[in-house]
C-alpha cells in the first residue's frame, strides 16, 4: 500500500508540485510570522535591558507619592556617595547621571534616530577607568568639552578620536571633542541606540544639579553577600532614596519588559494565529480539491479490491510525504521570509531594533504541526469521503454534482454564526469595555460568512453579470462557471476574503485615527509653530526664552507640567504664558476663559471639573512640588482633549516652584505666520539643534501620518502572505475546473470558439472569483473597521469613521490582479487543450 | 477497391479529399490512420462513413472537419483549403460554416436548450435568423422544452438539442460523430430521422460516422472505409445491405 501511495505522489509531478507549493507556502506564512515577530519582541526586550553585572547594590531616589512634597524626589549627593564609598563591604562605589543627547552625523541627522539617545557619565574609580565601558580607542572624558562615543554610533557617523561634533541635549547645541570610543553590554546600544559621555561634572550640570547624582552602584568587597552590603547602605540612606540589589534590580527590570512587551505579543500572536488559520485553511482546501480530482483513481483501486480503509491510508500516506517535504522546506522559506521582512522594514527606514534571528522551538512546532498534522487531517477528511462513494458511481461520472441538502445545513450554520457575530459585535460597540465580546463577535461573524460564502456567491456573482455581459459568450460561460460549484468558488475566494477583511479594517482603523488626532491638534491650536523635542523629552527653559525673543515671534508659550498636589489628590499642573495662551490655542470654554488666567486664578478642564465637584469660583487648596502651599482659584471651564486639558496656570505663578523646569513644548505664533524663512530663522536661533523639531500644524500631521502608515506598512508585509496564498489557492481551483471541463472545452473549440475565447472564459472566472472574495472581505474589513472605531472613538473624542476609497479601490484592484495572475497558467492549459482529445475522453 | 468515389448523382461538392493521408507517430512505431484517400461530399446528401474499428472513419472525419491536422493531400470545404489555414481561420470556418454532432458531451451544462442551440452564433456575436431557428426547432421537435437544462432533458433529446445547434447556424456541412451511439434504439431512430429530414426538407449536407449498419441504412450513401483506404461505396442503402457488405470486408480481413 506504501508503495502504491509514494507512486501516486510521484506519478502527478504537476499536481505534487501545487500540493507542495500550497502546503509550503501556508507553512512558511506560520513560520515567517513566528520568526519575525519572536526576533522584534526579542530584541525590543534586549534593547530595554541594561547590564546587571558589575552592580551589586543601586541607590535610586525615590519617587513614590509623598503627602507634603508631591515633587520629584531629590537627586542623590556627593555626600551619600562618599559615604557608601567607605562602607566596609563596598568594593567600589560609581555616581551615575544619565539623561538625553543626540548626535549628529555629518548632515545633521540623528544617529539611531527613533531609539533612546542617550547621554552619560564617564566615572574613573581609583585605577582612571571606568568599569561600566571598556574603552576601544581614546580615553574617557576629563572636561567640559571632551566626550566619548560608543562604537557603534562613531561608526555610523564615521567619527574619529579628534572629531568635533555638535551633541544636542535639551536646549542649545554643545560643541564637544571625541575623545574615546568604547564598548559597552548596554541594550538600548545593542539595539540601535547611541550613547555619549560626558565628565562627571559637566553629566551633573547637564542631567542634575551640580554635585548630584542621578544614581548610584555599589560593587561589593569578595566576601559580601548583595544582601549584606544592602543592610549596611540602608543604616546610611537619607529620606526618599531607595535602595535594591543588583539580582532584585534583574528580576524587577524582567518582570517590567515582560509586562511592557504583553502587549505588544499579543498583538503578534494574534498575527501568528491568524497565519495559522490561513495556512490550515489553503491546505484543507488544496486536499479537498486533490483528493476530489483522483476520485475516479481512488475508485478504480476500489474496483480492484482495496478496502475503503486502504484506500483511506493510501491517501494519508501521500499526505504524510507531501506534508513532511513542505513542512521542513516551508519552515525553512519562512526562516528566509522572516529574515527579508525586517530588514525589508529596515530599509524602508522603519526603527526596528537590531538583534539576531530568533527561531524558537515554537516556531519549529508550529510550522512542523501545521505543514503534517495539518495536511494529513486535511486529506483525511475528503480521503475518506472519497473512499466511501461506490466504486461505479465515482468512476461513471468526473463531476460528482455537488449535493444541495448540504448546503442547507450549511447555510444555517453559517446564518446562526454570522447573525449572532453581528448582534456582539453592534452590542459591543455600546459597552464600556466592549473589547471581548467585540473580538468574539467579530470571531463568529467571520466564520459564518466564511460558511456561507457559497449561498453568497450565487447573488454576488450575478451582480457582476451586466459588465461580463461585454465580453460576450466567454463572459457569460464565466459567469455560470464561477458559481458551478459553489463550495468551490467559496474556498477559494475565502482565503482571499481573509486577507482583505484584515487589510482593511486595518486600513480603515488606522484612517480614523490618524484624522482623528490631526482633527484635534488643528481644532485645538492655533499656533504657528510646535517647538519640542524629537526624543519626546523635554526641553530645557531656555529654548522657550530664546524663542520668545525673537523678532519675528509675536506670541510664545512653553508649555511645563508639574507635579502638585490639588485638593488633596495628586495632580500635574500645566504652567502656560497666560498672555498668550488664548491666541495659541482654540479651546472652547463652557465658563469664563483664558481672560480670567493670571496670579492664583487658573481654568480647568470641564472632564476634570466635573470629576472633582469644581465649579468656578471653586477655591483649591494646592501644595507645590517644592512644598509650598497655596490656593487656586477656578476662574474657567474649558472643554479638555488628549493634547490639552488639566490645570492651566499661569507660569509666573507656577515657575518659582519649580525645581527643574523642563517644558514639553513651545507653541509660537509669529508674525508672518507660516513661511520657510520664518522656520529657519526660527530653527537657526536655536542653533540647528536637529535634537529639536520646528514644526508646522503640517509637519506635525505627517508625522502621525508617518508613524501610522509605517505599522500600516508592516502589518500589510504580513498579510502580503496571506495573498499569495489566496493566489495559489484560485490557480489550484482553475486549474481542477479545467481539467474537469476538458470535454466542454474541446466541444467549444469544436464549434468555434477560438484560443482566446477559451483563454477570456477562464480568466474571467478567475477574476469573478477573486473579486467576489474581494468584495466579500473589503466589506467585511470596513464593517470591523466602523465597529472597532466605535469602540475607541470615546476615547479619541474627534474620531470618525474615514473610508479610505483609495486604498479600497487599490484592494480591489489587488484582487482582480490575483484573479488574472492566477489565471495565466490555467487559461493557457485549457487554451492548449488537445480538442480531439478532450471530446473522446470518456 | 471495387467502385471509385467519382459518381455524378448530385450537382455541387461540399467538402472534398484529395489524396489525404494522416499518419501518427514515427520510425518504428508509425501508424498510417489514413493513407491517400480520395472522397468527395455532395451538397444535399446524407452520406455514412462505415468501417471496422481502426479503419480511419472518425480520422477521416476529424480531418475533413478541420478538427485535426493531416500529414499530406488537402481537404476542402466548399472551395476552401483547410490544409493551409491557420488556427484561427480555422476555428472561424468550423463555427459559421461546419454543424457538430458528438457523439456525448455535447451540451454546456449551464446553458438551457435554446442557448446551447444558439451558442455558436453567440459566439461569433451574431443574431440568429428566428425565422430559421423556428423552423429547425419544430423540426426536432424541441418546441415545449427550449427553457429546460440538459439535465432536465432525456438522452435523446439532449442529442436533438445538438442536432438544433449544428443545423441553426446554416452550415455548408454537418458533421455527425457516432451521433447515436450513447442512445436506446427508439431515441437513436429518432436523432436519425431529424438528420434524413434536414437533409431532405431543409436541404443540409449531412457526413455521419457510424459502425451501425441501422444508422447507415438512413443515409443516401454510404462510403466503407478499411485500414486507412475508402473500399466500397453503396447508394441508397438499406441496414441488410450495409451488413452484408460489411460481413464480407470481416471475412476478407481474416483470410488475408
Amino acid at each position: 500500500m506504501f508503495r502504491t501511495a509514494l507512486r501516486n505522489v510521484l506519478a502527478h509531478k504537476a499536481r505534487l508540485l501545487m500540493t507542495v507549493l500550497a502546503v509550503l507556502l501556508g507553512v512558511a506564512f506560520v513560520a515567517g510570522t513566528l520568526v519575525f515577530t519572536s526576533t522584534i519582541s526579542d530584541a525590543y526586550q534586549k534593547s530595554s535591558e541594561k547590564g546587571f553585572t558589575n552592580v551589586d547594590v543601586a541607590i535610586n531616589p525615590d519617587d513614590a507619592d509623598v503627602k507634603d512634597n508631591p515633587g520629584d524626589a531629590p537627586k542623590l549627593s556627593q555626600s551619600l556617595l562618599d559615604q557608601v564609598t567607605k562602607l566596609p563591604g563596598a568594593e567600589s562605589a560609581t555616581g551615575t547621571v544619565t539623561g538625553f543627547a543626540a548626535i549628529p552625523d555629518k548632515d545633521g541627522k540623528l544617529v539611531g534616530d527613533g531609539f533612546t539617545s542617550s547621554g552619560g557619565n564617564y566615572f574613573p574609580s581609583k585605577d582612571g577607568k571606568d568599569a561600566r565601558y571598556t574603552m576601544k580607542e581614546g580615553r574617557g572624558p576629563t572636561n567640559v568639552r571632551e566626550v566619548a562615543l560608543d562604537s557603534r554610533t562613531a561608526d555610523r557617523a564615521d567619527y574619529k578620536i579628534g572629531d568635533s561634533i555638535d551633541v544636542s541635549v535639551d536646549g542649545p547645541v554643545l560643541k564637544q571633542k571625541v575623545v574615546g570610543i568604547f564598548t559597552t553590554d548596554d541594550g538600548n546600544v545593542a539595539a540601535g541606540g547611541s550613547l555619549a559621555l560626558f565628565d562627571t561634572k559637566t553629566a551633573q550640570k547637564l542631567y542634575a544639579e551640580p554635585g548630584k547624582f542621578t544614581g548610584i552602584e555599589l560593587k561589593a568587597k569578595p566576601g559580601t553577600t548583595q544582601e549584606a552590603l544592602k543592610a549596611q547602605v540602608e543604616k546610611v540612606l537619607p529620606d526618599r532614596t531607595e535602595v535594591d540589589t543588583g539580582d532584585k534590580l534583574a528580576d524587577d527590570q524582567a518582570k517590567d519588559i515582560e509586562n511592557e512587551l504583553s502587549g505588544m505579543r499579543t498583538g503578534m500572536l494574534a498575527f501568528a494565529g491568524i497565519a495559522l488559520f490561513v495556512g490550515i485553511f489553503i491546505i484543507a482546501n488544496t486536499f479537498t480539491m486533490l483528493v476530489a480530482q483522483r476520485t475516479k483513481e481512488l475508485a478504480l483501486m476500489r474496483a480492484v479490491g482495496a478496502s475503503r480503509r486502504q484506500v483511506t491510508r493510501s491517501v494519508l500516506i501521500e499526505a504524510t510525504v507531501v506534508g513532511s517535504i513542505a513542512a521542513v522546506t516551508g519552515l525553512l522559506a519562512g526562516i528566509g521570509i522572516g529574515a527579508g521582512l525586517r530588514s525589508l522594514l529596515n530599509s524602508s527606514g522603519a526603527t526596528v531594533p537590531d538583534g539576531p534571528l530568533v527561531i524558537t522551538p515554537t516556531t519549529i512546532g508550529a510550522s512542523l504541526f501545521v505543514g503534517i498534522v495539518v495536511t494529513v487531517l486535511a486529506a483525511w477528511l475528503p480521503g475518506r469521503r472519497a473512499a466511501k462513494i461506490p466504486p461505479i458511481a465515482a468512476m461513471g461520472s468526473v463531476h460528482a454534482p455537488p449535493t444541495t441538502r448540504g448546503l442547507v445545513v450549511r447555510n444555517s450554520i453559517g446564518a446562526l454564526f454570522a447573525g449572532v457575530g453581528i448582534a456582539l459585535v453592534l452590542a459591543a460597540t455600546t459597552m464600556d469595555d466592549g473589547k471581548g465580546p467585540m473580538g468574539l463577535g467579530a470571531g463568529l461573524l467571520m466564520i459564518g460568512v466564511f460558511v456561507l460564502t457559497p449561498l453568497l456567491s450565487r447573488p454576488l456573482i450575478a451582480a457582476a453579470a451586466p459588465v461580463l455581459r461585454i465580453f460576450g459568450m466567454p463572459g457569460k460561460l464565466a459567469r455560470q462557471n464561477a458559481v458551478r460549484n459553489p463550495r468551490r468558488t467559496a474556498a477559494t475566494a475565502s482565503a482571499l476574503m481573509i486577507g482583505l477583511t484584515l487589510i482593511t479594517g486595518l486600513t480603515v482603523i488606522a484612517g480614523g485615527i490618524q484624522n482623528a488626532i490631526d482633527k484635534m491638534a488643528r481644532d485645538s491650536l492655533k499656533a504657528d509653530y510646535i517647538v519640542s523635542m524629537a526624543s519626546m523629552t523635554p526641553l530645557a527653559p531656555e529654548v522657550g526664552e530664546k524663542l520668545e525673543k525673537q523678532p519675528e515671534v509675536e506670541k510664545s508659550s512653553p508649555l511645563r507640567f508639574s507635579p502638585s498636589r490639588v485638593n488633596g489628590k495628586k495632580t500635574e499642573l500645566a504652567g502656560v504664558n497666560g498672555k498668550a495662551i488664548g491666541d495659541l490655542t482654540k479651546l472652547e470654554f463652557t465658563e469664563g476663559s483664558f481672560a480670567g488666567l493670571g496670579g492664583n486664578r487658573v481654568v480647568v478642564d470641564k472632564d476634570l471639573a466635573e470629576d472633582r465637584g469644581w465649579k468656578v469660583g471653586s477655591s483649591l487648596p494646592t501644595t507645590f512640588e517644592d512644598g509650598k502651599k497655596s490656593r487656586l482659584v477656578v476662574s474657567g471651564i474649558y472643554e479638555g482633549n488628549m493634547i490639552i486639558s488639566g490645570v492651566m496656570v499661569d507660569n509666573a505663578t507656577l515657575t518659582p516652584h519649580v525645581k527643574d523646569i523642563a517644558d514639553f513644548q513651545v507653541l509660537l505664533k509669529t508674525k508672518d505666520g507660516l513661511s520657510d524663512d520664518t522656520k529657519e530663522s526660527l530653527e537657526k536661533a536655536l542653533g540647528d539643534n536637529p535634537a529639536i523639531k520646528v514644526q508646522t500644524m503640517d509637519d506635525v500631521s505627517n508625522d502621525i501620518a508617518k508613524l501610522i502608515n509605517l505599522m500600516l506598512n508592516m502589518l500589510y508585509g504580513l498579510l502580503a502572505m496571506a495573498v499569495i496564498v489566496a493566489v495559489l489557492g484560485v490557480v489550484n481551483t482553475l486549474a481542477m475546473s479545467v481539467f474537469e471541463r476538458s470535454q466542454e472545452i474541446g466541444m467549444l473549440r469544436a464549434i468555434g470558439l477560438d484560443r482566446k475565447g477559451i483563454k477570456r472564459m477562464v480568466r474571467l472566472e478567475s477574476l469573478v472569483i477573486s473579486l467576489f472574495g474581494g468584495v466579500l472581505g473589503i466589506g467585511l474589513g470596513v464593517f470591523f473597521g466602523w465597529a472597532a472605531g466605535e469602540l475607541i472613538g470615546p476615547s479619541l473624542g474627534s474620531y470618525e469613521l474615514v473610508l479610505p476609497w483609495g486604498r479600497m479601490g487599490l484592494f480591489l484592484v489587488l484582487a482582480a490582479l490575483v484573479g488574472v495572475l492566477a489565471a495565466l497558467w490555467p487559461a493557457r492549459r485549457a487554451a492548449k487543450l488537445n480538442m480531439l482529445a478532450a471530446i473522446k475522453a470518456e | 477497391m471495387t467502385t471509385t468515389s467519382t459518381a455524378t448523382r448530385s450537382t455541387a461538392v461540399a467538402a472534398r479529399a484529395t489524396d489525404l493521408r494522416k499518419v501518427y507517430g514515427q520510425g518504428e512505431t508509425q501508424v498510417v490512420a489514413l493513407g491517400g484517400v480520395t472522397v468527395e461530399f455532395r451538397q444535399a446528401e446524407y452520406t455514412a462513413i462505415m468501417g471496422p474499428s481502426g479503419s480511419g472513419k472518425s480520422t477521416l472525419m476529424h480531418c475533413m472537419a478541420g478538427l485535426d491536422s493531416v500529414s499530406g493531400g488537402s481537404a476542402q470545404i466548399g472551395n476552401v483549403e483547410l490544409t493551409t489555414l491557420k488556427d484561427k481561420k480555422l476555428t472561424q470556418l468550423r463555427r459559421d460554416k461546419i454543424g457538430f454532432i458528438f457523439q456525448a458531451f455535447n451540451l454546456l451544462p449551464t446553458l438551457n436548450a435554446i442557448e446551447n442551440i444558439t451558442l455558436p452564433m453567440d459566439i461569433a456575436g451574431r443574431k440568429p435568423d428566428k425565422q430559421w431557428l423556428d423552423t429547425v426547432v419544430e423540426t426536432v421537435g424541441l418546441s415545449g422544452r427550449l427553457k429546460h437544462r440538459p439535465n432536465q432533458l432525456s438522452g435523446g433529446q439532449q442529442q436533438r438539442v445538438a442536432v438544433a445547434r449544428a443545423l441553426a447556424g446554416k452550415p455548408e456541412i454537418m458533421f455527425a460523430d457516432e451521433p447515436t451511439g450513447n442512445l436506446d434504439s427508439r431515441s437513436g431512430a429518432e436523432v436519425l430521422g431529424f438528420l434524413r429530414n434536414s437533409v431532405r426538407e431543409l436541404g443540409q449536407t449531412v457526413v455521419m460516422v457510424t459502425h451501425d449498419p441501422v444508422a447507415a441504412g438512413y443515409a443516401d450513401r454510404v462510403v466503407f472505409l478499411a485500414d486507412g483506404q475508402i473500399v466500397d461505396e453503396l447508394y441508397e442503402p438499406t441496414a441488410d445491405a450495409v451488413l452484408d457488405r460489411m460481413k464480407r470486408f470481416d471475412a476478407k480481413g481474416r483470410t488475408s
